[in-house]
């Protein structure tokens, strides 16, 4: 160790200037948002309800990025085509079984559950698949071999959509009455004269989202699988002579993470109502950012990154506009990737990462 | 079981010296006649009449690509993923240069002389250098997957400032039309290049393809190549021999961009036009692909995979859709008289990624070094060590079989 710290540059000024910069910029930010809130409540308020439904999309996937690599330092580059994947399917199960908003409520529901049972089955059991295929034989190789092949399924996956059903975007059979499309839960249930709207999707996609990750929350802390992940995290080798089934932890992860995707999937299916073979590229690099800048091989990191991706990206379509003309939904990629690059460098850590000891 | 030296040892023949010369030069020997046959290659479109001689262009144009990615990935060990940013940054250079059209020209910023098509080669090979430098600089301490990432975000941030930043780039519709080399009399000959005149583009293009090659086996040959093999092998050794690890990945990088600046700048100027849709991510990976399917670190494996990649995806693909469609129909398969290839991309080079990493990680035509470096078990030191282990413990030979 001595060596290698030895190497390292002397990056304490550099590090220190930087913290007063970036808590400079952070506060700005927040004097804006302090500002913008007084100034435009309802709008706010809106911009905050979207932002936080796309949060928690991309806190699942996040989910699925931190666990794989908490546990074998592996970016699953591939973890966005699972998630695209997982909407392609819930499509084929919604579109095979010919039930749609004229249905009965019990159809509808029935339809909606199994569709979202049946993409999460199908994204862990790709996710498991590619790890048996490729990634466990790359264990012992340079970590770059795994992420190349992980680039490589991506590709693949994309491809398989574009078999299936074409290259430009689909947009799902309509599961929901159209009169609840526009239907505002403020005031159709509390009589609010109000601006803001809160469609059932809104909360549908919480309503969902937030029990998976209570769930997965259980799972990892309290089941024995759960505990032979956070110990794999840890040491591999201490915990292969404890007589932890290794392969089996990792497995799990996978398949975990492949589920959470899939869920992730259907919803945003019918969230955007549509989707594309190209989405997982731009929602996973989201969701990795996300993952990053919880501090990758954090769970909670990754929810709490997830829900900042999602306001960020959700200000930056429509609520900085209402300030800066130029500014639009155009430049969110970019502003996100940016987020991205400059967490890296600065602070790969994440905001939770540095003191975080225990991963997964 | 070596046969016990009994023989004397041949007498020494001395070669005569043009098998010697032979044998010295066999490398530049070879690449010359490469080069002739490459050159050559309009002439024989022109007397078949296939008309390819625009997609072997682009396919030269890639292969200075894959060459200096080769450099970063395959001589420095650094993934790149964002190599098309700085393909993008050479042919958006070579636009505002000399575009009529151009923001920079109106609102004159560019300076008379910059405006033609060699000063402005120079110029763009230059600023990708820089942008090189500038990505570089804060990015190379961090570790290799990280790094990727970040070269990764960095190659989807230039592409979408392009796109966006419409008032000075044109957005969507992009940078046309562009300058060209002038035209110049050579033996009697006048030398244009205007569209007409395909033959002299592809002669000049291959020029650059040999020069970058040349540049590039100079560096890699040099004190510098030496020392990006050493931290690509170990980093901690490499430093405590006094490898500036920084300074060293940091030139490499440069050296790397500055080639995709080139590139860039030529492909601007061939096809007249430039489009933040040409450097997506997908370019990325293609030559991602090329270094690795051809053999990471050896750069005519690196050559090979680009011209094999090339040839496919903008020549095989195109030219088998038809028959395949018609013998689809004739037989009445609907998928075949359906299918275009041209679409196939993404899961070739999908499969050609995975494939590779499965079965042969250090390429097609590796380089002995990195071949040893990805793929220990084909070690021959390590061999001999467990030979000789084995030979102490046993004799019966059958703990090496299945090695392989």
């Amino acid at each position: 160790m001595g060596v290698v710290r030895a190497l390292s540059l002397p990056r304490v000024e550099f590090n220190r200037a930087f913290d007063v910069v970036g808590m400079a910029v952070l506060a700005l930010v927040a004097v804006g948002l302090i500002y913008g809130a007084i100034d435009r409540p309802s709008l706010f308020a809106q911009y905050v309800i979207i932002g936080m439904a796309n949060g928690a999309l991309i806190a699942l996937i996040a989910l699925g990025y931190t666990l794989v690599y908490g546990i074998v330092e592996l970016i699953n580059f591939a973890h966005g085509e699972i998630f695209m994947m997982g909407a392609y399917f819930a499509f084929a199960v919604v579109a095979a079984s010919s039930v749609d908003s004229s249905s009965s409520w019990f159809a509808i529901v029935g339809i909606a559950v199994v569709a979202l049972l049946g993409a999460m089955v199908f994204s862990s059991s790709l996710n498991w698949g590619i790890d048996r295929i490729a990634y466990r034989r790359l264990r012992q190789a340079p970590r770059l071999a795994a992420l190349i092949a992980a680039i490589g399924f991506s590709f693949i996956f994309q491809q398989i959509a574009i078999y299936w059903r074409g290259a430009p975007p689909i947009s799902p059979p309509a599961l929901i009455p159209t009169e609840y499309r526009t239907y505002n839960i403020l005031t159709e249930w509390f009589n609010l004269e109000t601006r803001i709207r809160i469609r059932p999707l809104d909360l549908a996609v919480l309503g969902l989202t937030i029990p998976l990750l209570i769930l997965l929350r259980w799972f990892i802390a309290r089941t024995r699988t759960g505990k032979a992940m956070r110990a794999t995290a840890q040491d591999r080798d201490a915990s292969a002579l404890m007589g932890i089934d290794v392969n089996r932890a990792i497995s799990v992860a996978f398949i975990v993470g492949g589920a959470l995707a899939g869920a992730a999937g259907m919803i945003a299916l019918y969230y955007n109502n549509s989707a594309r073979p190209g989405m997982g590229f731009r929602y996973g690099l989201f969701a990795f950012t996300a993952a990053v800048l919880g501090g990758i091989g954090n769970l909670t990191g990754a929810v709490i990154g997830g829900f900042v991706i999602g306001l960020v990206w959700s200000f930056s379509d429509g609520f900085v506009r209402q300030y800066f003309s130029y500014w639009g939904a155009q430049w969110t990629p970019t502003l996100i990737f940016g987020l991205l690059v400059v967490t890296m460098v600065f602070r790969p850590s994440g905001i939770l990462g540095e003191h975080a000891t225990e991963k997964v | 079981m070596a046969a016990p030296a009994t023989t004397l040892p041949r007498p020494l023949k001395l070669p005569s010296p043009l098998r010697q010369f032979f044998e010295e030069n066999r490398e530049n020997i070879l690449l010359f006649v490469a080069v002739a046959a490459f050159a050559s290659y309009p002439l024989i479109d022109e007397w078949t009449g296939w008309g390819r001689l625009g997609s072997w262009g682009a396919i030269l144009i890639y292969v200075i690509l894959a060459m200096g990615l080769n450099v970063v990935v395959g001589y420095a060990g650094l993934l790149d993923l964002g190599y098309a940013a700085f393909f993008a940054i050479g042919a958006y250079t070579m636009g505002f240069l000399t575009s009529p059209s151009s923001y920079f020209i109106k609102a004159g910023y560019v300076p008379e002389w910059l405006q033609s098509f060699w000063p402005a080669l120079a110029f763009s090979w230059i600023v990708a250098a820089v942008a090189g430098v500038i990505l570089g600089a804060p990015t190379l301490r961090l570790r290799g997957d990280y790094f990727a990432i970040v070269t990764l975000g960095f190659g989807e941030i230039v592409p979408n400032f392009f796109l966006n930043a419409d008032e000075i780039t044109n957005g969507t519709a992009g940078v046309n039309p562009i300058g060209r080399p002038p035209s110049f009399t050579l033996f009697g000959r006048t030398i244009s290049f205007s569209p007409t005149d395909q033959n002299y583009w592809y002669w000049l293009i291959l020029v650059i393809v040999v020069l970058s090659l040349l540049m590039i086996r100079r560096f890699y040959n040099s004190r510098m190549g030496r020392t990006w093999a050493a931290l690509r092998e170990d980093q901690v050794a490499a430093a405590s021999v006094g490898v500036n690890l920084v300074r060293t990945k940091l030139w490499a990088f440069a050296i790397s961009a500055s080639f995709a600046g080139f590139a860039g700048s030529l492909f601007a100027s061939y096809f007249q036009y430039v489009h933040p849709a040409n450097f997506e991510f997908i370019v990325s990976v293609t030559v991602l692909s090329m270094v690795i399917l051809g053999g990471i670190g050896n750069i005519y494996g690196v050559i090979a995979g680009a011209l094999m990649i090339g040839f496919f995806d903008r020549i095989l693909t195109e030219e088998l859709t038809p028959p395949v469609n018609r013998l689809g129909e004739s037989i009445g398969v609907q998928f075949l008289a359906k299918h275009d290839f041209t679409q196939d991309k993404f899961l070739v080079f999908g499969l050609a990624l995975v494939l590779m990493m499965l079965l042969r990680p250090e390429g097609m035509f590796p380089s002995a070094r990195r071949r040893a470096e990805l793929r220990p078990e084909l070690d021959e030191i390590l061999e001999q060590e467990e030979q000789s282990l084995f030979d102490t413990r046993s004799d019966d030979g059958l703990h090496t079989e299945g090695r392989l």
